[in-house]
């Protein structure tokens, strides 16, 4: 079987934008229609995405969403340049959330986010540095 | 039950993409939090909320979201409007607060999407 990366996209994610945050997912979305990828494979896949891209725009100081896309799966990248998460196992708790008035005011701060894209993705790994970085990797198989 | 029929139900006002006032329902979301909404795993639904903003809209277009109801004589902005209609989402406005909306469309045979 061919586990060649077929596709390649990197899009920058800015911090407090509240206009174009998504917009990232929403390419990305457009994107796996086109590839033909199942449409309940590709919700999973944008659900995670933006949140991710979301937690990038209200929680740092700015980033990017790479994704890859391989004959069998998605592997997305949400890194940013921090601040970084202190406590990750606090983080990762429903309903836990620091998210700002304005955030709150856009529908966020459920402390929903990162449970939901564990939940939707088949593989998820979160790494952080406080001061530095806080980076996400998910995978999700087409099939 | 089609969008036209929910449009009658509410007193709602088209706010764009009337033509997809054929299309057909079975269960809605009712939620002010997007992060509520986006953990919703149902695979056909509309979402009745109160909050106007271009998340609401970008929410439902992660989720394959066809339509919102937007509540108590809330609207968003033409730019917002605009952005729906681009993204193919049909919005409504009813005068209706979220409780009464709901009910009205429950009692009407609309299921909760937890149970889709
Ligand atoms: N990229 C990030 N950089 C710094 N802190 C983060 C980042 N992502 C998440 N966090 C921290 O983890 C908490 C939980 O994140 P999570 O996405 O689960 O919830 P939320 O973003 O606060 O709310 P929701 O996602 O429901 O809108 C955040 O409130 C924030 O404190
Ligand atoms: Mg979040």
């Amino acid at each position: 079987m061919l586990m060649e990366e077929l596709l390649s996209v990197k899009y920058d994610v800015i911090s407090g934008d509240f206009i174009r945050g998504g917009e990232a997912s929403s390419n990305l979305k457009k994107l796996l229609n086109q590839l033909g990828i199942r449409s309940d494979v590709v919700k999973r896949i944008c659900v995670a995405c933006y949140e991710a891209e979301m937690n990038i725009v209200i929680h740092s100081v700015g980033g990017y969403i790479q994704a890859k896309i391989y004959n069998d799966r998605i592997e997305i990248i949400a890194y940013d340049n921090g601040p970084g998460i202190p406590d990750i196992e606090l983080a990762m708790q429903e309903g836990y959330s620091t998210a700002s008035e304005i955030a709150r005011e856009m529908g966020f701060g459920g402390g929903m986010g990162l449970p939901n894209i564990k939940r939707s993705s088949d593989e998820f790994y979160i790494t952080s540095e406080v001061g530095k970085y806080t980076k996400l990797k998910i995978i999700i198989y087409f099939d | 039950m089609q969008l036209s029929m929910i449009k009658d139900l509410l007193n709602a006002e088209v706010l764009c993409n009337e033509d997809m006032l054929c299309m057909e329902t079975f269960s809605a979301f009712a939620s002010d939090l997007m992060s509520d909404v986006l953990a919703l795993s149902c695979k056909e639904t509309i979402l009745i909320t109160g909050l106007t903003n271009i998340q609401t809209i970008r929410t439902a277009e992660m989720l394959d979201i066809k339509c919102i109801i937007f509540v108590r004589n809330k609207k968003p902005d033409n730019n917002v409007i605009q952005f729906a209609k681009e993204k193919g989402i049909c919005l409504l406005a009813t005068s209706y607060t979220m409780f009464t909306t709901c009910g009205i469309l429950y009692c009407n045979g609309i299921k909760g999407a937890d149970m889709c």
